[in-house]
């Protein structure tokens, strides 16, 4: 167990263990140095594009590629009966007209029968230039019979809906998952029905019921997805460069989709700018341009344009769910019941562990104290975009803390309690962890309450409620809004969590090279994170080599070991546990030289940061910059000891961790023009040790800033035509820096009892937990207008309706 | 065009959009493209020591022009006091957005040495980042405002 404590300065001035170091990628990206996607030109590379569906549910009757074709500079153009021709001898099916998606589902390359949504991918254009290449799409003839739209999670339920997955034979626009549900279940409905029974009949309780949705939004990543595929017909050896935030598992899907043997797979992620789960999915751009080498033997490149990457990559959410909490009148939670219908658009193509269909959604239990949860998830097919797990989500977690920060928001209004007060009194206490929550997860450790309490001191709580009551005399609106989230992140163990098959367990390998400088190689892949820089400082803790020393080597197959790649907030969690692992059995190795070369027992020594002396005597040592040099030498080593340090190591978790933290927002509410200005936002999070408290507190900020996107403005709406209404940046809103505040963060450090570093990963925390705190600071203000609830995105139109008292459904556009 | 003090010169396309001329033909890819619609900036470069969206200029209206990007910032070796600021107050994470967030940041210090955050905030309120939520963009500029390199001049 370790604690951030005073570390040593190494001689280029970087702690040699955790603290705030700068980071080491950022000398090359302030130089305009970074090596993105569109960076990557190889000799005689072709450019493409893709022609996409402008209808969102269409039979396609003829295509017509000759004009395309008769281009000067179009090299050639591919159709999905094109694709059909291209036998492929793998598993999953027999051309390539059709991928597996991550969930088991199947997905078109490039559409056959039918388009499926508004962006899908039809024909596919390959070119000498980009600008050839879009100018070729425009010339390609599609005869399309349009087809009535499913846009509406409610209308896909409908006996009498149009079927979207006739491919399939589906007569009705259910999901079916690979172990054969239709409908996602956890916790106990049973007792869970009873409890609520028991509490809608006892004078003493209170149920209240709210319907919320969270809306369909996008990852939106700065940089789009785009990938260029190189294929060398002599050696058989598929180089892809693409955006992918799971390299090995990409490989792996191709080596099916392609049928091509894995060995000669090479899968390198260069720098990626911005992921968010955008990039963790396999899309139909990057196969179109692996068969866009095969068909030319050139290099091909494809690039979304930003259109594309909102309209045909993963989305996020899309959940309509109403939820039932049970408590007593003076405020104690005794079960909650929650009902989802979660759309999945046109194809199953969540990434997210097999077991769970509805990623982990069920841990909507919260962070309370109370005996009886249950929910229920039933999954539809509709015409829009797939995807589904996205946008920093932990599995849907998002989506948990969502619904049961609103509930408990809800309870505070109906009990007329305060809604910090409320939460203390519910809050999960110290001495029951680890904690086994009623939907089965374990959580492994937490201090909520003294958390909960910092945040309400930084805050100024009980001033900021003087100041509400007195501005509300006056006839202005301000609002607070709490949040309190748990996470279950660091998927596996492998044994219950795979992907595709892929237990989610991670490899690592260090090596120290006889000058007693280190590469460290991780399976998992930054997109921003500075994974350079904190792994480095895994090492230097564990091994006292300064981390200017080490080098860290992510997004090349074939230069890392096998691993499950980062999303989930997986990376510290899995492989920074996999950094101090394989750091150990370095110094475990470099014990044993060092007592071959002191002429004593590994036994008689004792380490301190870097170095291997002997117990009573720390003057007869050797520095790990020794023993390596040492491990490479003459030096007689024991029987069966092989000599180098050398060390690789996988990690399986044991459980998942749960960072947890409390946040706290205060908005001011113009009620005549519904502008929401967030004033403050205040957040004390609990991610365990912090290997770089610099790098975690830019994470946080980075999510804080997507839950206000995500509260006040960010929508993929559609209309009832199924046209996509979020389709650019003029309409698709992300925020800037004018709204977002000057975020005031706290910190909380509560060890992870089974990570070797206690760290718990932090990279979705505040995505996932800023959201509610927005949304229920707005309510907050709204409450002397009588608003319980108003969806998001909280916009100044639907702000002034919720004050109206007609708040609009969010996710549709008007008929 | 002179780009970054050299003169650049290649036929193209009168269609050619900035930003492709300047990756592509210059090959100085550390102007980024982000969105197509002059939301995002992380396209922004300057033009004769203005900043500018390169993703809505043709190539062809910047001939004869001054254009300045990323990679003229770092002088004699030394980084320009607005890239130190970066590193130090971590004001970036993936980078993408870091080129554009730079040259509007030198530009607003050139302008104004002594920026408040409300005129910092106003400053960068045309270029999208994703990672940071802009405080720490924030601070950086603030940095390089309170750290400029011995006989700054002004673009």
């Amino acid at each position: 167990m370790t604690a951030v404590q005073e570390v040593p300065l190494s001689p280029a001035g970087n702690p040699i263990g955790f603290g705030s170091m700068k980071r080491v990628e950022d000398q090359r990206f302030v130089r305009g140095q970074g090596n993105y996607i569109d960076d990557v030109n190889l000799p005689g590379m072709l450019h493409s594009a893709i022609l996409r569906s402008p209808w969102a549910h269409a039979r396609i009757k003829s295509i017509d590629t000759s004009a395309a074709l008769a281009l000067p500079g179009v090299i050639a153009v591919l159709t999905g009966k094109d694709l059909e021709g291209i036998p492929r001898p793998s598993l999953l099916g027999d051309n390539f007209a059709w991928m597996p998606t991550l969930s088991y589902d199947t997905q078109a390359v490039l559409a056959t029968d039918k388009v499926r949504f508004q962006g899908q991918e039809v024909a596919y254009v390959i070119a000498e230039s980009r600008y050839i290449a879009k100018d070729a799409v425009e010339l390609i003839d599609v005869d399309y019979e349009p087809l009535e739209p499913v846009m509406d999670a409610k209308r896909a339920m409908d006996p009498g809906a149009p079927v979207i997955r006739d491919d399939k034979g589906q007569t009705d626009n259910s999901i079916t998952d690979v172990h054969g549900h239709k409908t996602w279940e956890s916790g106990n409905a049973i007792s869970t029905a009873e409890a609520i029974a028991r509490a809608e009949a006892d004078p003493n309780c209170v149920v209240v019921t709210q319907e919320v949705m969270y809306p369909r939004v996008h990852p939106a990543p700065m940089e789009t997805c785009g990938s260029v595929a190189h294929l060398d017909k002599v050696s058989g050896q598929l180089t892809l460069y693409t955006t992918s935030q799971a390299p090995h598992a990409h490989r792996t899907v191709y080596a099916m989709v392609a049928g091509l043997p894995e060995q000669k797979i090479r899968v390198i992620a260069p720098d990626i700018g911005g992921g968010f789960g955008n990039k963790v999915g396999v899309y139909p751009g990057y196969v179109l341009s692996i068969l866009g080498t095969i068909v030319t033997g050139k290099p091909v490149k494809w690039i979304e344009d930003r259109g594309e990457n909102l309209m045909s990559t993963s989305f996020a959410r899309d959940y309509h769910m109403t939820g039932k909490i049970a408590a007593t009148k003076d405020g104690k939670i005794l079960a909650v019941d929650v009902d989802v219908l979660a759309d999945h658009g046109a194809f199953n193509g969540v990434a997210q562990p097999t077991n769970y269909p509805a990623g982990f959604f069920h841990i909507f239990s919260g962070s309370y104290d109370y005996p009886d949860a249950h929910c229920k998830v039933t999954p539809v097919y509709t015409n829009k975009a797939p995807g589904g797990v996205a946008y920093a989500c932990s599995f849907r977690i998002t989506e948990a803390v969502y619904v049961i920060e609103r509930l408990v928001d809800c309870l505070a209004a109906e009990l007329g309690m305060d809604p910090a007060e409320l939460r203390l009194l519910n809050l999960l206490k110290p001495e029951q962890f680890p904690y086994t929550s009623p939907t089965g997860w374990v959580y492994d450790s937490g201090q909520y309450e003294k958390t909960m309490r910092l945040a309400m001191e930084i805050a100024g709580y009980d001033e900021l409620r003087r100041e509400q009551a007195e501005k509300r005399a006056r006839g202005e609106y301000m609002g607070i809004g709490i949040s309190f989230f748990t996470e279950g992140v660091g998927a596996g163990p492998r044994k219950d969590m795979d992907i595709l098959g892929l237990g989610m367990a991670d490899g690592i390998e260090l090596r120290v090279h006889p000058t007693g400088k280190a590469v460290l190689r991780l399976s998992v892949m930054s997109q921003g994170q500075g994974h350079e820089t904190t792994y480095a400082q895994i090492v230097a803790h564990e091994l006292g080599i300064p981390p200017e020393d080490i080098d860290v080597v992510n997004g090349d197959t074939d230069q890392t070991p096998f691993g499950l790649g980062t999303y989930g907030s997986r990376s510290m969690p899995v492989s920074g546990a996999a950094a101090a692992i394989v750091s150990r059995k370095v110094k475990e190795r470099a014990r044993v030289v060092a007592a071959a070369a002191l002429e004593c027992s590994p036994d008689d020594l004792e380490w301190e940061l870097g170095r291997w002396s002997v117990k009573g005597d720390k003057e007869r040592g050797k520095t790990i910059q020794e023993i390596a040099l040492l491990s490479h030498s003459s030096l007689e080593l024991p029987e069966g000891v092989e000599g180098h340090l050398d060390a690789t190591a996988v990690y399986n978790p044991p459980n998942l961790t749960y960072p947890y933290g409390a946040y706290i927002c205060v908005v001011d509410v113009d009620p005549g023009t519904g502008v929401v200005k967030v004033r403050r936002f205040i957040a004390v999070d609990d991610c365990g040790t912090r290997v770089n408290p610099m790098l975690v507190e830019g994470q946080v900020h980075g999510g804080i800033a997507d839950g206000i996107g995500m509260a006040l403005m960010e929508l993929i709406a559609f209309d009832t035509d199924g046209n996509n209404l979020g389709g650019s940046f003029m309409d698709y809103l992300l925020p800037t820096s004018m709204e977002c505040p000057s975020f005031e963060l706290g910190e909380m450090v509560t060890p992870s009892p089974h990570h070797p570093i206690g760290a718990k990963g932090v990279g979705e925390s505040a995505t996932v937990g800023s959201p509610p705190a927005v949304v229920n600071a707005v309510m907050d203000a709204l409450a002397p207008f009588g608003v319980r609830h108003a969806d998001m995105p909280l916009t100044p139109s639907n702000v002034w309706r919720a004050i109206q008292g007609n708040p609009i459904r969010v996710d549709m556009a008007i008929e | 065009m002179k780009i970054n003090g050299a003169e650049v010169t290649h036929d193209v396309e009168s269609r050619t959009l900035l930003v492709h001329f300047v990756r592509e033909n210059a090959g100085l890819r550390g102007t980024h493209w982000g969105c197509d619609t002059s939301n995002c900036g992380a396209c922004v470069l300057w033009v004769d020591g203005l900043p500018v969206k390169s993703c809505t200029m043709l190539a062809a209206s910047a001939a004869g022009h001054d254009i300045t990007t990323v990679e003229g910032l770092e002088k004699d070796g030394k980084l320009d006091p607005i890239q130190q600021g970066f590193i130090e107050c971590h004001g970036l994470q993936c980078g993408f957005c870091t080129p554009g967030m730079l040259m509007t940041g030198r530009w607003i210090l050139d302008n104004n040495p002594k920026p408040s955050e409300e005129e910092i905030r106003e400053g960068i309120s045309g270029q999208l980042c994703r990672c940071t939520g802009y405080k720490n963009i924030v601070d950086s500029i603030h940095w390089a405002a309170a750290h400029p390199a011995e006989n700054e001049v002004s673009a």
